[in-house]
């Protein structure tokens, strides 16, 4: 135990660390669906509630549609609740994401990112959370795993300040982070119980001593301002983050913040991106800055709401900016993180090069992040660039005129 | 019983059978209550904006999930000690044999101490009168225009298959019998299935002052059973006479007309 933290150090993945942050936050009711790579929460928790680790109710539901239902139900009536989930598990829970935002109910939910299908993939993309980037929940990305459980701690805290009443879903890149085993500084009980009071129900809430009807159908006189109460909660969660995460650091000694920047000082080129990659990233910086290039990395920690101030101040000094999108963008002309950062560049654009990269496991390799470095501060690359596609990319299962594939 | 629990002046139509059954449910849970409702004719009783037409509290789910929210909201319940009240689901035919059947069915197994009620007004009704699982064989809706070329899903069979405590057919033809199922099922222990058949003079055709003539004449012609299976033992409330009559049903609503013109007996 280390006195100063109040936290042990054990080894955990991205997956034992969402099961620990759930137990540490004390959730009362769990309800969820086994998905790979999201799995071993399941049944981690499961094991911890078998072995009355945690006193909670645990229910194997029979989907992932039924699992977000019964957590937002059993927080309707009044308790902190946990499900976890990923991919298709995700898409299947949809309909009812934007229940538990539309009924403000702060629910935090641990996502393992993998790719949509299809075809079917096990592995990492981000293109299930991107997916729901309009759906009313905050977004967190992890870059490991120490992150996954301090973001979900805070995240408990966030979504339930009176003043955001939004869910939350932590992602975490599946593989590279849910099953990667870290060295994690795991925080004592008493010292998370001190930093996240006991859940009471703030807004709507079936009660007995004041009945009302949640959720029913609403006239377009209401609608607009529903949603536009939602939004204001988006715009104050930017301070209260801020301010949980400044919380957060003083009393466990880490350094949150929704934007962070890695030796961007006098930086030529930097690259920004969401997750696992970053860890590449700042490595391959440190690679470079040893060779006398000026480079540097940036982290984006929140996609929603999305920090446009804090970002806007910190490209605002760089001249040549990559962009890692873990999703492909079909049809747009850039991936969603890249068209957040073109929209807060205005009209310096030309200076932001997209890279589509990592799709479906795909590794974001040093070379790769080297490869992009070197590029833009050659000026060599165009808009939206895929990088790491293979040179026979258009014979792959490609259909012959027959019907065939070649 | 307290019939205060739902407001005058709902806008069901006419003659709703609906009507009859949710307001003679809840006259017998009462207050302790809470409600799970899913789009459908029912969604009338959720009320609209600001005006709440029923004084328990409740939740305006999804077409497909009642069960899971009912049982979700009897968790946190029980994890926060209030044992006494009863938390009912409470859907249309379509959100139970249809779209809703994969949640009732994870609810059922699960054992969960939730009093689920479908009422069944054999089709679609709010989206228009499509067919549903539940809209009998040869029954006209806007969607099987020709008549229904299957039959109506035995959803009482499906949900005694998962060997619950408690399941029962009920008509809004016959009070007696359903309050005293109702009272039965909010003491069980575990799930309980009441399936109500509600006549709807809109998508069935028949004349609004009909309504509970037409739910008899259902009983009465052995299209509609009325029995209980308490712990596995089944037992039949309303024996019929031998000397059954469809078309004495058939024939008080336009929906079998085609069916009846076909048929030459009387
Ligand atoms: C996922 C989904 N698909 C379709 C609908 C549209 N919808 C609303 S109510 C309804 C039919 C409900 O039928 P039933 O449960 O039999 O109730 P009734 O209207 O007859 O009372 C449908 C299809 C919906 N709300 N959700
Ligand atoms: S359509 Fe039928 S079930 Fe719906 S409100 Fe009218 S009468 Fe009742």
């Amino acid at each position: 135990m280390n006195k100063y933290t109040k936290s042990n150090k054990e080894m955990l993945d991205g997956n034992g660390a969402a099961a620990q942050a759930m137990k540490l936050a004390r959730v009362s009711v769990i309800a969820a669906y086994p998905i790979t790579p999201q799995s071993p929460i399941v049944e981690k928790l499961s094991t911890m509630v078998d072995k009355k680790e945690i006193s909670c109710k645990y229910t194997c539901v029979e989907s992932e549609h039924s699992a977000l239902s019964y957590i937002i139900g059993a927080q309707l009536a009044g308790v902190r609740t946990g499900t976890a989930t990923s991919s298709v598990g995700l898409a299947l829970m949809h309909e009812v994401l934007g229940v538990a935002s539309g009924c403000r109910l702060p629910i935090v939910m641990p996502v393992v990112n993998r790719a949509l299908v299809s075809p079917w993939s096990l592995w990492c993309d981000h293109q299930d959370t991107m997916a729901e980037r309009d759906s009313g929940w905050m977004q967190f990305y992890a870059e490991n795993t120490q992150e996954v459980l301090d973001l979900m701690l805070m995240g408990y805290k966030i979504a339930e300040h009176c003043k955001v009443m939004l869910p939350l879903m932590v992602c975490m890149d599946g593989f590279f982070v849910s099953h990667s085993l870290q060295q994690v500084w795991l925080p004592s009980q008493e010292s998370v119980d001190a930093f996240l009071p006991p859940y009471t129900p703030k807004n709507l809430f079936l009660d007995m001593n004041n009945p009302m009807l949640i959720n029913n159908l609403i006239p377009p006189e209401e609608f607009t301002e529903m949603r536009y109460q939602q939004e204001i909660a988006f715009n104050n969660a930017i301070d209260i983050i801020s301010s949980v995460q400044n919380e957060f650091n003083d009393i466990f000694h880490r350094d949150y913040d929704m934007v962070s920047t890695y030796r961007c000082d006098g930086a030529q080129a930097v690259i920004v991106s969401m997750g696992s990659s970053c860890g590449t990233v700042k490595h391959v910086v440190n690679k470079l800055r040893n060779n006398g290039i000026r480079v540097g990395a940036i982290k984006v920690t929140c996609f929603r709401p999305f920090p446009y101030k804090k970002l806007k101040a910190i490209l605002k000094e760089i001249k040549c900016i990559g962009v890692l999108d873990r999703s492909a963008g079909l049809g747009a002309e850039f991936g969603p993180l890249c068209m957040e950062i073109k929209n807060l560049i205005g009209d310096d654009k030309c200076k932001v090069k997209n890279f589509i990269t990592g799709l479906g496991g795909r590794d974001i390799t040093e070379k790769i992040i080297e490869h992009i470095f070197y590029g833009l501060l050659d000026d060599q690359f165009s808009d939206k660039n895929w990088i790491d596609v293979q040179q026979d990319a258009m014979k792959i299962r490609k259909l012959n005129k027959k019907g065939g594939s070649v | 019983m307290s019939n205060n629990l739902v407001a005058n002046g709902v806008s069901t139509c006419a003659g709703c059978g609906l009507e009859i059954a949710i307001r003679c449910v809840l006259g017998v849970l009462g207050e302790k209550t809470i409600i799970v409702i899913p789009p459908g004719c029912a969604a009338l009783f959720s009320g609209y904006g600001n005006s709440t037409a029923l004084k328990i509290p409740g939740f305006q789910g999804n077409l497909e999930n009642t069960a899971a929210y009912a049982a979700g909201i009897r968790a946190g319940l029980d994890i926060r000690g209030k044992e006494d009240i009863t938390v009912l689901g409470f859907a249309g035919d379509g959100a139970t044999v249809d779209i809703g059947l994969q949640s009732l069915s994870g609810m059922l197994e699960r054992r969960e101490r939730v009093l689920y009620i479908c009422y069944d007004n054999e089709a679609y009704m709010n989206t228009g009168m499509q067919g549903s699982g539940s809209s009998p064989y040869s029954a006209w809706t806007t969607t099987t225009p020709g008549g229904k070329l299957t039959p109506k899903k035995d959803m009482l069979k499906i949900v005694e298959a998962h060997n619950i405590p408690y399941v029962a057919s009920a008509s809004i033809g016959y009070l007696n019998d359903l309050k005293k199922k109702v009272k039965t099922a909010k003491d069980v222990n575990g799930p309980a299935y009441i399936h109500i058949h509600t006549p709807c003079p809109t998508g069935w055709g028949f004349d609004a002052s009909m309504t509970v003539e037409v739910a008899r004449k259902a009983v009465e012609t052995g299209l509609w059973t009325l029995y209980e299976i308490i712990e596995g033992q089944k037992k039949i409330n309303i024996q019929i006479s031998e000397n059954i009559n469809t078309l004495k049903y058939l024939k008080l609503q336009k929906r079998f007309k085609k069916v009846i013109k076909e048929d030459s007996t009387p």
